[in-house]
């Protein structure tokens, strides 16, 4: 067996490596500190050659986390069991794509990549080149006070290149359900959108320090803050929806969001940073706003610290989270309590010195972006204390509940219905002064044709729901007064058809941007709506040939045979699914499968894509049919444009990479004054 | 060697992991059965991670669709279930909590928080107008004659495209 593993890789060089990486994690944190200590004095004595080397320490920080995180994956490649991390989630037999994203599996691992995307950021902050001086030094100081905090916590609790000796032979491997290729980018991408926000927060701190009373000061401050949010924004989206896609075709239980508290944690940075990126606009284009856009830079940076708390301190449960013990949670807690705390109260003493320009009117654009930020703050506050009541309740009287479903859709979904029913009105609006009168002209058509896309929605579906049918009509209502906006803007139908095409080109790509984003929005709106409303499930135990119907489905069981995966043996149903009313049936499989090295069981579903629709199909346990013959239980949900829950999103994040490229973000407030 | 060591862990693993549970009989009355499987979706398995009982495979889930599926037969009310179900796990096995003195933060702490916010940025913005005079109905009427012409109302992007 010796000779087996030592054939896998020369050890010496791998020992080399992992030592390397351990010692380039060690060297990230000295040069951090370095970088906080260049920037601070660079800033106080005004010296452009001490923030240079504050600039020249943040870059290399964020190579050396690059060296360490490089490390690490060549240790999980090569499967060296040596180091504890990755014997406690690797194996030999693994794939190499599991291998590779195990290194983002465990705590520890996680946690350098989330170092890595902090010192990467960070890094890319301290070459910005627009940045005056003051403002530049503070925000690298701050970012690298964060860095500083979770390399420390890295190296000092949850070193990921802890030794075990003697190694063992072979890995526990990684927890099957997270061998999974959607879950495999999950992780860096969330971690994209988390830790992105960290510049937003840097910036925010950077901009109370600095910041005066000063026309010019918040515009400027608004647009270098928003690309970081656009694309910490954006990532955080499609890692959300990749989160939610796994866990609808991973877990077989037929829903992609359960109101988990881990799910909540990853949801809260988003609400806060889509109230930030709103803001914000209204910051960089009218000066308005300004504490509270920074209010909120700070606040989306926080929720991602607390979602990384209650993720891995062990306070939740959840199929998400790590288990990791209550310390570690602590100390998390504590850097969490540090760099919020002093940022708030920085924020405390320093915002009622912060002045914008920019007056308005209630009715106007900038009255709809402060009511779009009421809503999602709202919002955002209610899914934190659905999330957090349980335990503070618990500690408190020790009494015990859960928080649910049922209590968002009380809660949460209303508060989120109004806010899309004023969402149209606000891109129509002009800034300063607004026209209600004249808005709600532009969006009549639109409006009447959401009313009958919800009467069409009412009749089309079985059975007939009121609220699903209102649901409907507010997703049409957003996709259509989106393209009602459009339509206003090109001056469709309203000059000739090459005129609109004319200006349809010449619109910023920010402007589609929101377009998208608006309309992605409501494309999953119908989604979710549809889903949830008229999904029908059927179980039964099925012997050979036996079939089970669900909504407009009926699903026949062929066969079952045993197949044998990489790291896995399965149980494979071999299932046909026709439509009722009888086209071409089409045949599937569904699997149940067994992972030796773990003695884990998950489920593989089957998954029917007919046009929007889902016909998904769950294979359980060998059982005994009414009649009293072997069979399996089969479980069967038709699931009605659940394809639109995921489209949505991904709708909505290319909308913002839109934004993101828009020449606008990437100028300077005097150059795009002589532009204009 | 090692196939063979797989498939026979794999084999004992498929077939003893956890004893099936008993499989779910549906109500013959589909009514009763379309409330029992409303009642699943907000009943938390007490044993499981977060799950309602309608999605968990774990053999106490079972069970508890059983019981609730027997009570339901016995032509006992939804709250009358649900009362059953609180008695034996605690307020813990639902998953919308009841309105009672310890949960009314939670449940009016969303209006509450939104009457806050809309009053604070209310405020912050009612006190940022005040401090600039109002228009004097000469600069009303000429802000009047400025945006009767139809081009000065348009959004400065539009206006960006336009030349």
């Amino acid at each position: 067996m010796a000779a087996w593993r030592r054939g896998t890789r020369p050890r010496d060089a791998c020992n080399v490596i992992v030592e390397l990486g351990s010692f380039a994690l060690i060297l990230a944190l000295g040069l951090s500190v370095l970088q906080v200590g260049l920037a601070a004095a660079g800033r106080m004595r005004r010296s452009p050659v001490l923030a240079g080397g504050a600039q020249g320490a943040a870059i290399a920080a964020a190579a050396c986390v690059a060296v360490a995180f490089g490390a690490l994956i060549f240790a999980f490649v090569v499967s060296d069991f040596s180091v504890s991390n990755v014997a406690a989630n690797s194996h030999t037999d693994k794939p190499m794509l599991y291998k590779v994203a195990a290194a983002w599996g465990s705590h520890e691992s996680s946690l350098v990549l989330w170092c890595l995307v902090l010192t990467v950021f960070g890094a890319a902050l301290a070459r910005g080149r627009n940045l005056p001086f003051g403002l530049k030094a503070s925000a690298v100081a701050t970012q690298g006070v964060l860095g500083v905090l979770f390399l420390a916590f890295a190296v000092f609790t949850s070193n990921p290149f802890e030794r075990l000796n003697p190694a063992p032979f072979q890995g526990q491997s990684l927890n099957p359900l997270l061998q999974d290729p959607a879950l495999a980018f999950h992780p860096p991408l969330l971690y994209l959108g988390y830790v992105g926000f960290s510049v937003c927060f840097s910036l925010a701190v950077a901009a109370l320090i600095e910041g005066r009373a000063n026309d010019s000061f918040w515009p400027a401050w608004g647009r270098w803050v928003r690309p970081w949010a656009l694309a910490s924004w954006a990532f955080l989206t499609v890692g959300i929806t990749l989160g939610a896609f796994w866990a609808y075709y991973e877990l077989g239980w037929g829903g992609w969001w359960f109101w988990d508290p881990v799910e909540n944690a990853s949801f809260m940075p988003w609400l806060a940073g889509t109230a930030l990126l709103h803001s914000a606009v209204v910051t960089e284009r009218r000066g308005a706003l300004a504490g509270w856009t920074t209010f909120l830079a700070l606040l989306a940076f926080t929720f991602s610290m607390l979602g990384a708390f209650l993720v891995r301190s062990g306070v939740l449960t959840s199929v998400h989270a790590f288990a990791v013990d209550p310390e570690r949670g602590l100390l998390l807690l504590a850097i969490l309590g540090a760099s919020s705390g002093a940022a708030f109260a920085l924020f405390a003493w320093r915002s009622p010195r912060l002045k914008g320009g920019g007056q308005f009117a209630p009715v106007s654009r900038e009255g709809a972006l402060v009511l779009n930020n009421v809503f999602l703050t709202a919002a955002c506050a209610t899914v934190l204390l659905g999330t957090l009541y349980p335990l503070i309740l618990e500690a408190a009287k020790g009494a015990t509940i859960s928080v649910g479903p049922p209590y968002f859709a009380l809660t949460f979904t209303p508060l989120m219905a109004v806010a899309f029913l004023i969402l149209p009105a606000g891109p129509l609006l002009a800034w300063k002064r607004g026209d209600l009168k004249g808005v709600g002209q532009r969006l009549a058509v639109a409006a009447g044709l959401a009313i009958l896309v919800a009467l069409a929605g009412w009749m089309a579906f079985e059975p007939r729901q009121a609220l699903s049918a209102a649901g409907i009509g507010l997703g049409g209502w957003l996709i259509l007064g989106t393209l009602a906006e459009l339509a206003e803007r090109i001056r469709l139908f309203r000059v000739s058809p090459k005129e609109s095409l004319r200006r349809a080109r010449g619109l910023p790509l920010g402007a589609w941007g929101t377009v998208l984003a608006h309309a992605g929005l409501g494309v999953f709106v119908l989604g979710a709506v549809v889903e949830t409303g008229y999904r029908v499930e059927a179980a039964r135990t099925l012997a050979f040939g036996e079939t089970v119907t669900s909504g407009r489905y009926s699903v026949r069981l062929d066969g079952v045979r045993i197949v044998e995966g990489p790291n896995y043996l399965a149980e494979q149903g071999r299932l046909t699914v026709t439509l009722t009313d009888g086209s071409a049936p089409r045949a599937l499989t569904a699997e149940r499968r067994f992972f030796p090295a773990g003695g884990q069981t998950t489920t593989e579903v089957g998954l029917d894509f007919r046009g929007l629709d889902d016909v998904y199909v769950v294979l359980g346990e060998r059982g005994q049919t009414a009649a009293g013959a072997p069979g399996w239980s089969v479980r069967v949900w038709w699931n009605p444009w659940a394809r639109l829950i995921f489209l949505g999103p991904a709708i909505m994040a290319l909308g913002g990479i839109l934004s993101l490229l828009d020449r606008r973000l990437r100028l300077g407030v005097g150059k795009r004054k002589a532009a204009a | 060697m090692k196939r063979a060591l797989l498939i026979a862990l794999a084999a004992v693993g498929l077939m003893a992991a956890e004893p099936p549970p008993a499989p779910d009989r549906p109500l013959p009355d589909s009514a009763q059965e379309a409330r029992a499987r409303a009642l699943f979706a907000d009943i938390r398995c007490v044993v499981c991670q977060h799950e309602a009982i309608a999605d968990s495979p774990a053999g106490m889930a079972a069970d508890m669709r059983r019981l609730v599926r027997e009570e339901i037969a016995a032509g006992r009310s939804d709250g009358q279930v649900r009362n059953d179900l609180v008695r034996r796990y605690g307020d813990f096995v639902l998953f919308k909590p009841p309105v009672r003195a310890g949960t009314w933060l939670l449940w009016f702490g969303p209006l509450a928080i939104l009457l806050a916010v809309a009053a604070g940025l209310l405020m912050m913005v009612r006190r940022r107008s005040d401090e600039t005079p109002a228009l004097s109905p000469d600069e009303e009427s000429r802000l009047a004659d400025i945006l009767a012409v139809e081009d000065n109302r348009r959004d400065p992007d539009a206006k960006a495209s336009d030349h």
